[in-house]
């Protein structure tokens, strides 16, 4: 990118929002996305946008003016990455990995659900698998594979305590725990910032009346 | 070396193994039929998830995946997988490994650390790619005993296994593939063209494990307009969309069911259990049949209207 592109985005993009988030946005190549003409060609695409509140131009347009609303609201998690918008762009964005690294911004900034937080952080990391069966309380998937004639367990991580130790070394070098870890710090601020804002609130109440 | 006409490395991701095994079983002996030999990819982890982990962090997907592909590389075969979810990571992360040597060298140092070696030399393929462009159709059909001639089938691709479209095998077309459709009807069953028929399960992108009611919307979605055409069975080329119209369709009809009319009731068969029953083989050797007594587990949509099926022309 030329350095005056770049300023053109900086100046153009991101002047309403923290400088840190645009930054991350420059960082992420989502600059790809100036080259939209708000067709609403992902949107008409969409099967998620049929059925939710998800619009994909919504979201391409609060990315491009830095609106950080994006990262905050359900939304962007509701696209099943199909591929559609990603397919028919006629601006040839790819659209659904651009969908993506919003996603990835927003759980550097903690805005991750409890659900997705959990699977990642007990569960892929912990096993290795996105979906195990050594637990103690998954013995009926054991039996269920057994009875098919198949091992308890299959030849995975699940066989070679090893290799989940490899995972994680490797997720460690790349900053993934770290990522996990920073994402519950600032999960639980919130929540204990929002708490206090709705306790003070009910004070002030109580106070009038 | 190997007798076999085909060597690949099964690569089996999280949901065939750990919830519909029938699905590995149905894979590992078609494919030992067809003489294609799978060999196992010992300490292979998930993909990861493309939806999920890769959203969460590239980075961790990125080697992950290759740590993947490079099991598979170290035994010399390509991997090869069930999965359309483990099949959009293992491509991907391939193709967009091969197309940015600097990232290349950064994910081979990283994995160099833990011993491993990353070349991106062998193709990762999908189980539907190498029955359709590897062995082809010819090579099926000279293969097939029955013919199930009254079979109506809902054919549902998924996602991933054709798009994005620039990173797969299938000629740029993701509109209106027919691969799937055409192994299909080599078995003498009818491919029910249907509405929508290429649309999403709902289960992918992380919005399964999000909000299970919009996953099972889209669900609804598609089962209704497959209800509509009459379709009797529905086959598929992925265990996570399988899931999700097999345990998916007892939530639609949870769910649902003040909207949907009739609960749902069409049985979900994975690819190479139909092609295997076609092949003459035992449906033992192709999970079809239950031998066993544990509760809560797949299928959760019974088989047996397939089974009653396929059992007369048999």
């Amino acid at each position: 990118m030329s350095d005056n592109v770049e300023k053109y985005i900086k100046r153009k993009v991101y002047k309403s929002t923290s400088s840190d988030i645009a930054q991350k946005f420059v960082d992420a190549g989502l600059e790809q996305m100036r080259a939209c003409i708000n067709c609403g060609t992902c949107t008409g695409s969409c099967p998620s946008g049929r059925r939710t509140a998800y619009r994909t131009r919504v979201a391409i347009r609060k990315a491009l003016t830095g609106d950080v609303s994006v990262l905050q609201d359900i939304d962007i998690w509701l696209c099943s990455t199909c591929y559609y918008c990603y397919e028919r762009c006629p601006r040839n964005i790819p659209v659904t990995d651009m969908i993506i690294k919003l996603r990835n911004i927003a759980v550097e900034e903690g805005y991750i659900l409890d659900s997705h937080f959990g699977l990642a952080n007990n569960i892929f990391y912990a096993t290795g698998h996105g979906v195990p069966c050594n637990a103690e309380n998954q013995k009926q998937w054991r039996d269920l594979r057994e009875s098919y004639g198949l091992p308890a367990l299959p030849p995975t991580v699940h066989s070679y305590p090893e290799a989940v130790k490899e995972c994680q070394t490797l997720m460690n070098e790349v900053g993934f725990k770290d990522l996990m870890d920073n994402a519950a710090k600032l999960k639980e601020e919130r929540k204990a910032a929002a708490e206090k804002a709705e306790a003070e609130k009910k004070a002030k109440e109580e106070e009038k009346s | 070396m190997s007798e076999y006409k085909w060597r690949y490395g099964l690569f089996l991701g999280c949901v065939i193994p750990n919830r519909y095994p029938m699905i590995e079983r149905s894979i590992r002996d078609v494919f030992e039929e067809l003489d294609a030999e799978l060999l196992d990819l010992p300490g292979a982890s998930c993909c990861p998830a493309p939806g999920v982990f890769r959203a969460f962090h590239i980075p961790t997907w990125l080697v992950i995946a290759a740590r993947n592909i490079s099991i598979a590389e170290e035994l010399g075969v390509n991997p090869i997988t069930g999965c359309n979810g483990c099949y959009g990571t293992l491509r991907d992360a391939w193709f967009d490994l091969e197309h940015n040597p600097e990232e290349k060298k950064h994910i081979q140092t990283i994995l160099a650390k833990v011993g491993r070696t990353y070349k991106g030399n062998l193709e990762p393929k999908h189980i539907v790619q190498a029955l359709y462009l590897d062995m082809g159709l010819n090579y099926l059909r000279d293969r097939i005993k029955y013919k199930f001639n009254d079979l109506k089938v809902g054919v549902h691709y998924g996602c991933h296994i054709v798009k994005p479209s620039d990173k797969r095998p299938w000629d740029g077309e993701y509109e209106n593939p027919t691969f799937l459709d055409e192994i299909v009807e080599l078995t003498g069953a009818k491919s029910i063209p249907y509405k929508d028929k290429f649309m999403c399960c709902g289960a992918g992108g992380a919005v399964r494990t999000a909000v299970k009611e919009v996953a099972a919307d889209f669900t609804r979605e598609k089962l209704t307009n497959m209800r509509d055409v009459g379709v009797d069975i529905i086959i598929n080329c992925c265990p996570f969309c399988h899931l999700q119209l097999d345990l998916g369709q007892v939530e639609v009809n949870n769910f649902y069911k003040d909207i949907i009319g009739e609960p749902f009731k069409i049985p979900v068969i994975y690819i190479t259990q139909l092609l295997g029953l076609a092949m003459g083989m035992d449906p033992n050797r192709l999970g079809l049949m239950k031998n066993h007594e544990l509760t809560g587990v797949s299928p959760f949509t019974s088989i047996e209207p397939f089974l009653n099926l396929v059992k007369e022309q048999l």
